[in-house]
């Protein structure tokens, strides 16, 4: 396991091959290859595409839509940045195979605010597809239409969460909604919808093209296929590398230079916090989920500051809706101001707070506030000293 | 739908599919609380108290959204389940104006029930209150957003039952909140005042605009005569709120608050039966104009006019449609200014020493008596209003023992009520009664219904019709209505009244006569009424109103006795010159 460049490869396959390939299928059959193939959304939550994909199929309704999620927020990701940016192509290839997999003949890229400066590049992509007869109407000269436009979003977190996106481009607050119904079922106005992160997009015509099989083949037991990292912090080499699902995350350290390294926060400030003696653990959802965004800290950094940061940011972006995340962010970060001035000085006195973490993982509506905790959690129990030991609940 | 199998707490349990689980639990007898949830409202899933343990889920389930699965395994007080309420209500209460004797909604507070049932005695999670908040001139609503817990039951309120949807959350995270356009006041909003946000509240976040000190004052003013007027709806309100099951309690009601002291109590019925009256023969005189004369100024179909929420509603959405409405005053206005006119003539007092107070199962009322139209009497026609609930705080206040109190009777002049005028308080009853009463007019017959219930108009669908067809032998005079069937419809809930209102404009209904009541069930759903409410609420309230009509000797305005002798004295002749000065009124489009 290691990197290996297939998403960001320098040789790309021919444009329109993969939707090519697709329209000679039927719709059913290119769902089941991407079912087969195990790949997992790319967003964070890892649920499985091809069963997204099923339901939305099967959902009755018309109109359905395909919507991409680009509101890259997770601190430290910048990913699907550079994949809009170089390889828009792939990633309005990959939503019209989608379009054509699930009965949807028209598709929308939430873009992160801070990135309308990319509009130009995907139009620019939009515009050459449409002349090729690769998207719009009548495509390769059949009787499927496929088009996207492209919806900046306002710079919401939660916005990212796929509800919450739906609710915010039909105009609403951005907050989420309950499940079910799901969105495959009743998602953009109340249509069957499914909503895809870029680089899921992305993977759609190399699986096209090469097989469910060879997909598989890239990565480890569940987790198939290759993974794009955002690389930030105490390296030499910052940036966007691509690794084999499975592949250790110090694997990626290694390329990117990463030396002295007394904390790793993979998937960004809602994921994992991993301590220098855990660098051999895998990237797959079966043993470190692999979230886009790896932010390394060295031993001259203090892990309160983060946590404190972290923290911040989550009371910021809180969307303000449901009481745990609402008020519990709020007394986490306390908590954690407390820890670092030394005002809360044993383990005892953390313990309501441990609790009150876990009831926040579940109880909170949706993923921001079932995840936020996790810096606090593992931040206390792997970098704090004190009386008590490690260790919290 | 068919039946599943759930467990529940280890017992098996046949349910219907596509239930939640807390409808599940309900009809099992297990009890799960909540907070955002309320039966007249969509779901909201946002305060997680009712949070219950499905076996294989990740997470909790969140038991109000939630529908059962076929052999869904549920537990409702696992460890984690109970850790997850304690940590939901600190949290709450954390964030929370904590300062219960000085709300009020103490000891009928939602939050405060459940810390209490969960036995939250302390609170390890740091306490930095909201600053305390009041409105500045709202005339019937108030709120305090330090004591709002962000379960958004106003905000669905406004937006599903009333259409009016002028509160919303703003701001995000710690900083959200429930506001305004603008953060404006209600009074610079396209608020109605209805206070059905108020009802809703499980918490003191909203309340009316308290006017119990000013009338104390007044009572205990010698100088001051101090009249009081109670609204059909109060009477069966009042023992509701102040503990008791619902039941019409007229008699109890007026023992109290005569023993407040004040100097004659009165009826809103009085004036109700008179705008019957009035209204009714608006009602002939308008179809007469257009069927006959051709008039184009005469509008049909004409609406009521006697709900304050309505009126303000109509006056912001629809103001094109103004020329439908009534030009009657409402009950409450006609008394106002019946009271410092022909009851001071009759009582020989001064009119300018008569304070009338208004008791009202509506906040809109306190809104509708500041409007400066609203002083025909040459003086503020209304000095103040009580809600039902206010009352009920002076009573207690009193420290009257409102069980044990003999039954006593309205003082005279402006004291008789009919069954008509009582059954304004339920949705459908001002219909009812105009028809008792125009039926009787135009055909000098009683209107052909079983013991005069004329229950089409009945019940609680949100939009209802009915036709009458006239005979056609006709009383002289209304002879051109021989034969003609009058069709009229009822909307009660703002949301309803839309609906309807949105069809008259667009020409696709050809109804005579609509009632709209801006609160669901009518005023006995008012915003001034007991919290909490419910449809099963609404419905016992119902049931106590019909049964008062049912009750009582006069069962049509027209045989009210004091009435007949108002226009006999005073008034001469309906939509006379007198009527026209002292009970009728005009309205304005506003933005």
């Amino acid at each position: 396991m290691s990197e290996m460049k297939v998403l960001t490869a320098d040789q790309q396959p021919e444009t329109g091959a993969a939707l090519k390939r697709a329209l000679e299928m039927t719709a059913a059959d290119v769902v089941f290859e991407v079912r087969e193939s195990g790949m997992r959304g790319r967003g964070g939550a890892g649920f499985p595409v091809g069963i997204k994909w099923n339901l939305a199929g099967a959902a009755s309704g018309t109109d359905k839509m395909v919507i991409c999620n680009a509101d890259e927020g997770e601190p430290g990701t910048f990913k699907d940045r550079l994949l809009i940016e170089k390889y828009a192509k792939q990633l309005l290839e990959g939503m019209t195979i989608a379009g054509y997999a699930i009965g949807s003949s028209r598709g929308i890229i939430y873009l992160r605010a801070e990135y309308t400066y990319l509009i130009p590049a995907i139009t620019e992509a939009r515009r050459e597809l449409i002349d090729r007869k690769l998207m719009g109407s009548y495509i390769l000269g059949g009787s499927f239409n496929f088009d996207v436009e492209v919806r900046p979003g306002a710079g919401a977190y939660v916005c990212g969460e796929e509800t919450s996106l739906i609710e915010s481009l039909e105009g609403k607050r951005g907050e989420p909604r309950n499940k079910p119904p799901f969105p495959v079922n009743s998602g953009y106005l109340c249509r069957p919808t499914i909503v895809n992160n870029v680089e899921t997009f992305v993977n759609v015509p190399h699986i096209i093209l090469n097989g469910s099989d060879w997909y598989r083949e890239l990565g480890i037991g569940d987790t198939t296929g290759t993974k794009l990292f955002s690389v930030s912090g105490d390296v030499e080499r910052s940036g966007v590398y691509e690794m084999q699902m499975g592949s250790t995350i110090g694997e990626l350290l290694e390329l990117a230079g990463a030396k002295d390294v007394q904390a790793v926060q993979v998937g960004g400030a809602s994921g994992a916090t991993i301590a220098a003696d855990e660098l051999d653990r895998r990237l797959s959802f079966e043993d470190l989920p692999p979230g886009g965004s790896v932010i390394v800290f060295n031993r001259s950094r203090n892990m309160m500051n983060v946590l404190e940061n972290f923290l911040e940011f989550f009371v910021h972006e809180s969307c303000g809706q449901c009481t745990p995340c609402r008020e519990g962010n709020v007394r986490l970060l306390d908590t954690a101001r407390a820890i670092r001035d030394g005002r809360i000085t044993s383990r005892e006195e953390l313990k309501d707070f441990f609790m009150l973490a876990e009831i926040m993982k579940l109880g909170s509506k949706c993923g921001l506030g079932q995840t936020s905790p996790n810096c606090f959690v593992d931040i206390v129990t792997k970098f704090v000293e004190l009386p008590g030991g490690k260790g919290g609940m | 739908m068919p039946n599943i199998s759930v467990t529940i707490n280890g017992v098996t349990r046949s349910v219907r599919e596509g239930v939640t689980i807390l409808e599940a639990c309900e009809t099992a007898g297990v009890e799960i609380p909540t907070l955002c949830y309320h039966p007249d409202l969509s779901l909201a899933g946002n305060c997680r108290m009712c949070l219950v343990e499905v076996e294989g889920w990740r997470t909790l389930a969140i038991s109000c959204v939630t529908p059962v699965t076929p052999n869904m395994k549920i537990r409702t007080h696992s460890k984690k389940v109970r850790h997850a309420r304690r940590t939901v209500l600190k949290l709450l209460l954390a964030a929370h104006n904590v300062n219960c004797p000085e709300c009020e909604r103490n000891k009928n507070c939602e939050l405060q029930e459940l810390a209490e049932k969960h036995n939250i005695t302390i609170n390890e999670f740091q306490t930095s209150p909201k600053p305390v908040s009041f409105e500045e001139a709202s005339p019937g609503v108030m709120r305090d957003n330090s004591r709002c817990i962000l379960c958004t039951r106003c905000v669905r309120t406004c937006e599903e039952l009333q259409s009016v949807a002028v509160i919303k959350p703003v701001g995000r995270s710690k900083e959200v909140r429930i506001s305004t356009f603008l953060d404006r006041g209600l009074n610079e909003v396209p608020c109605t005042q209805c206070g059905q946000c108020i009802n809703r509240c499980p918490t003191g976040a909203l309340f009316e605009t308290s006017e119990i000190r000013q009338v104390w004052e007044a009572i205990e003013d010698p100088e001051k005569f101090v009249v009081f007027q109670t609204a059909p709806a109060v009477r069966v309100g009042i023992a509701e709120a102040l503990g008791f099951p619902t039941d019409r309690s007229t008699g109890k009601m007026v023992a109290a608050i005569r023993g407040l002291g004040v100097d004659r109590v009165l009826d809103t019925d009085f004036t109700a039966d008179l705008t019957i009256i009035e209204e009714g023969y608006e009602l002939i005189d308008r179809l007469k104009r257009a069927l006959v004369d051709g008039d184009p100024e005469s509008v049909l179909p004409m609406t009521t006019s006697c709900s304050p929420g309505w009126i303000k509603f109509i006056e912001h959405k629809y103001p094109d449609l103004l020329p439908n409405v009534s030009s009657c005053k409402s009950p409450q206005q006609m008394f106002g200014a019946l009271a410092k006119t022909y009851l001071a003539g009759k009582e020989s007092v001064d009119p300018s020493k008569v304070i009338c107070v208004s008791v009202m199962p509506c906040t809109a009322k306190k809104f509708e008596k500041e409007r400066p139209e609203m002083r025909d009497s040459g003086f503020k026609d209304v000095d103040f209003v009580l809600t039902t609930r206010e009352l009920a705080s002076m009573i207690q206040e009193a420290g009257i023992d409102f069980a044990n109190l003999r039954d006593e009777k309205y003082d005279k002049w402006m004291g008789d009520s009919t069954g008509a005028a009582v059954i304004f308080g339920a949705t459908g009853g001002v219909m009812e009664a105009a028809l008792r009463t125009a039926y009787e007019v135009v055909t000098g017959q009683e209107i052909p219904f079983n013991g005069l219930n004329i229950t089409p108009v009945r019940g609680m669908e949100g939009i209802r019709e009915a036709s009458v067809t006239m005979p056609e032998k006709m009383a002289r005079g209304y002879e051109f209505l021989a034969g003609a069937t009058l069709k009229v419809a009822v909307a009660h809930g703002l949301v309803n009244a839309d609906k309807l209102m949105d069809k008259v404009r667009a020409g696709e209904v050809d109804y005579h006569f609509i009632e709209i009541m801006a609160c669901p069930g009518g005023c006995l759903g008012g915003g001034g009424q007991p919290i909490p409410t419910s449809p099963e609420i609404r419905q016992k309230r119902a049931d106590a109103i019909y049964a008062e009509d049912a009750a009582l000797h006069f069962r049509k305005s027209h045989a009210n006795p004091e009435v007949q002798l108002l226009y006999a004295e005073f008034l001469h002749e309906p939509l006379g010159h007198r009527s026209h000065e002292l009970l009728h009124t005009h309205y304005r489009a506003r933005d």
